[in-house]
């Protein structure tokens, strides 16, 4: 047995030994010069727009999730239509040591934007970047840049503030449930925003949280949905990628509130609304400024007048008045008008965290670790 | 009757057991590649582009020995625990452990040389994965708890208490809110061995490469490795030769949990350099797989930690190059697992069409 197995092994560790060296001989030519031309290739290409264009993705989770990653790869698609690009992406890249890996082997297959789409590819996406200076790298939802590195974002918390206005009107328990992912500034802030839309329609009312720790995990996000339903929830929102929550109200009879795209589909008769990302705009007008060497770095936020961050349809439950003071609340929105967060604005100990008359500062937004008054659930 | 009949082989297999594995192989690439062309992707480019993309050429051999580094680690632990016959799944989350360990040595002692950095970061890693590891193995010894349902359990415990500190007390004031501790110093970074000529691997494979020696000259050379071997054939034999069986289970358990602490401590420091939830990706199960298809051998351990790496590497290629979904790993994966530990079947046994005699 002990022969067998060791015979075995000399034999396949030869034969890996004999392809390894042969592969490496062979490839190590061709390798080398192709990774010295890459900059130089990448440098002519805004003045020569006959080379086709490569714009690669990475999504933290698979295509098909009909959320956050399906948000990203519909724009992917509408860029792979314009003319002279090609676009790839590989989907359900964990965001430690893998995503790094991912990224440096699309820049060494000479991609000339990769857009990166989870908070977690920041530090690997800037590690990359500093390789390959000929090359564009989008990073999504993180803080740092480079000169060849923008982070960008969509204000979706505009939405999210007024989804909670539908919410707060159509609640009877005054109780509403919000099953939300992690405890970062992203989701809270989405939190924050939906709570003052409630509450600006609907004082009374309570936006209760519980954290699943996942992004992508159907059951134990409807599980969770149900425990809010099990204390009184009568309209359930989201900050997760799958559509558990929303058939978790439908089943109870209760409403609920989309996030990423119209969920409408998956809880026809619970869909209130949802806070939706199109992110189709912004990425052709990335490719559009690289192909014309006009890309700056820099840190982007739209809003929702740029349409990067919308509202679904209403459902058909949702009463003519409400539409209309949620239109007309939007409308000054995108005029510039109305600011979510403008004072004053109290955290949950009463303690007034934005002042009468002032407007929280993007970069207080961006770092947001607490919960404004009247949500029930902790930071942590 | 001409029934096939299954008989224990006498003689054991020589150069059979390679072609049952290379058949296998083949076997599931076959229905893998059939999987592709059902898809609409031509099979044979997918083929060439798994093994350049894995295996082909240096930049892909330094990615899949990067990653096979922490497979290799954990697999390690899991089979000295398994050959005791103790099933000890609780590899994931005594990475988890070694990682706050090593980043519990970091933060506590942060202005070390790099001499003595080093050493107190493994140390930490090893005792935190140990004990972590341990406290089942008592558990068992003492109240006769089945170690299955209690290291996987420990698992979760594990990374939710990891999570707890990063999203805690650990958490960078710098990083707006995001739970990752800080960036390490430099002394606490395991660097690259050389960049010029090995690209980003990194000292954590001499790691791998001195504990992987030290454990094979433990199982082979020293009286404490004979009894664990021993006592993992038969326990009772082993209690009735005085062994000291008890020790034993909780000696291979604080192993298995210094070892995937080990490579806890190393994909912190040297990958990411920081402690961050994303270092938690199943490389604690990856390594059960591994230790089941190497049949417990330290050798075959790192060629199939190196494979399965690989594989992993590859598939990523796929998906960019030809656009397969992300599911086609797993898929494949599995297909490779079933098909090689079906065909071990075959090392032990034939099949006769002979008549009972």
């Amino acid at each position: 047995m002990r022969k067998s197995v060791s015979a075995m092994l000399l034999v396949a560790a030869m034969l890996l030994m004999a392809a390894l060296t042969g592969c490496g001989e062979d490839k190590k030519p061709a390798e080398a010069p192709k990774a010295e031309q890459k900059p130089a290739a990448a440098a002519p290409a805004p003045a020569a727009p006959a080379k086709e264009m490569q714009v690669g993705f990475v999504y933290v989770s698979p295509v098909g999730d009909v959320g956050w990653s399906w948000a990203h790869d519909q724009a992917r698609k509408a860029i792979e239509d314009m003319d002279g690009v090609t676009t790839s992406f590989v989907e359900s890249v964990p965001e430690g040591a893998d995503a790094e890996r991912v990224i440096q082997n699309m820049a060494r297959k000479g991609y000339d934007i990769i857009f990166t789409t989870s908070f977690g590819y920041m530090d690997p996406t800037l590690k990359v970047a500093e390789q390959f200076p000929g090359i564009t790298f989008m990073h999504c939802s993180g803080y740092k840049t480079a000169p060849n590195m923008s982070n960008y974002f969509g204000r979706m918390y505009q939405a999210r503030y007024l989804t909670g206005m539908v919410a707060g009107a159509m609640t009877k328990s005054n109780i509403l449930g919000y099953v939300a992912a992690f405890p970062i500034p992203e989701v809270i802030r989405g939190i924050n925003a939906y709570t003052l839309g409630v509450r600006a329609v609907n004082p009374k009312a309570e936006v209760r949280v519980v954290w699943t720790k996942t992004w992508y995990d159907p059951a134990t996000e409807k599980e969770a949905a149900k425990s809010l339903l099990d204390v009184g929830a009568d309209v359930i929102a989201q900050h997760q990628d799958s559509p558990g929550p929303q058939e978790a109200a439908q089943e109870r009879g209760v409403y609920s509130v989309g996030y990423n795209s119209n969920m409408s589909q998956f809880a026809p008769k619970s869909h209130l609304t949802a806070a939706v990302w199109n992110w189709t705009p912004f990425y052709k007008d990335v490719v559009e400024k690289v192909r014309k060497g006009e890309w700056k770095s820099g840190a982007y936020w739209p809003g929702i007048e740029t349409g990067i961050v919308g509202v679904a349809p209403y459902g058909d439950m949702v009463p003519q008045d409400v539409r209309a003071k949620v239109d007309a609340r939007k409308a000054e929105i995108v005029a510039g008008t109305y600011k979510v967060f403008s004072g004053p604005v109290k955290d949950q100990n009463g303690a007034v965290r934005v002042p009468e008359g002032q407007v929280l500062s993007d970069q207080d937004m961006l770092g947001m670790t607490w919960f404004v008054e009247g949500v029930v659930g902790s930071t942590q | 009757m001409f029934l096939p009949r299954v008989v224990k082989r006498q003689e054991p297999l020589q150069w059979g057991s390679f072609f049952i594995f290379a058949a296998a192989l083949v076997v599931s690439l076959g229905v893998s590649c059939a999987l592709l062309a059902v898809h609409g992707k031509p099979p044979l480019k997918a083929l060439a582009v798994l093994w350049s993309g894995g295996f082909g050429g240096p930049f892909a051999l330094e990615d899949t020995l990067l990653k096979s580094i922490p497979i290799f680690l954990c697999s390690l632990g899991v089979a000295v625990s398994f050959r005791m016959q103790v099933w000890n799944i609780g590899a994931e989350g005594q990475f988890a452990l070694g990682a706050v360990g090593a980043t519990w040595a970091v933060l506590t002692f942060p202005v070390l040389p790099l001499w003595a950095m080093m050493p107190v970061m493994f140390l930490c890693a090893a005792v935190a994965g140990g004990l972590w590891a341990a406290v089942p193995a008592v558990l068992r010894l003492r109240f006769g708890m089945n170690e299955i349902i209690s290291t996987l359990m420990f698992n979760y415990i594990g990374i939710l208490f990891l999570q707890f500190l990063v999203y805690g007390v650990w958490k960078d004031p710098t990083s707006f809110g995001f739970p990752m501790t800080s960036i390490f110093p430099k002394a606490a970074i395991i660097g690259p061995i050389s960049p010029a000529t090995l690209g980003r691997v990194h000292w954590g494979l001499a790691v791998c490469a001195g504990v992987a020696v030290l454990l094979a000259v433990f199982l082979k050379r020293t009286r404490l490795g004979f009894e664990l071997l021993a006592g993992g054939e038969n326990p009772r034999a082993a209690r009735y030769a005085r062994m000291p069986y008890n020790l034993l289970v909780l000696l291979v358990m604080s192993l298995c949990g210094a070892l995937a602490g080990f490579a806890g401590c190393i994909e912190t420091s040297a990958t990411v350099n920081r402690l961050q939830p994303s270092i938690m990706v199943g490389y604690g199960y990856t390594a059960i797989v591994v230790a089941w298809l190497s049949r417990l051998r330290i050798t075959s351990i790192a060629l199939f930690a190196f494979l399965l790496a690989g594989l992993r590497v590859g598939v990523e290629h796929l998906q960019l190059d030809l656009q397969v979904p992300a599911a086609f790993g797993g898929i494949l994966e599995g297909m490779i697992l079933l098909s090689v530990l079906a065909g071990q079947f075959f090392d032990r046994y034939r099949f006769t069409l002979k008549g009972r005699s």
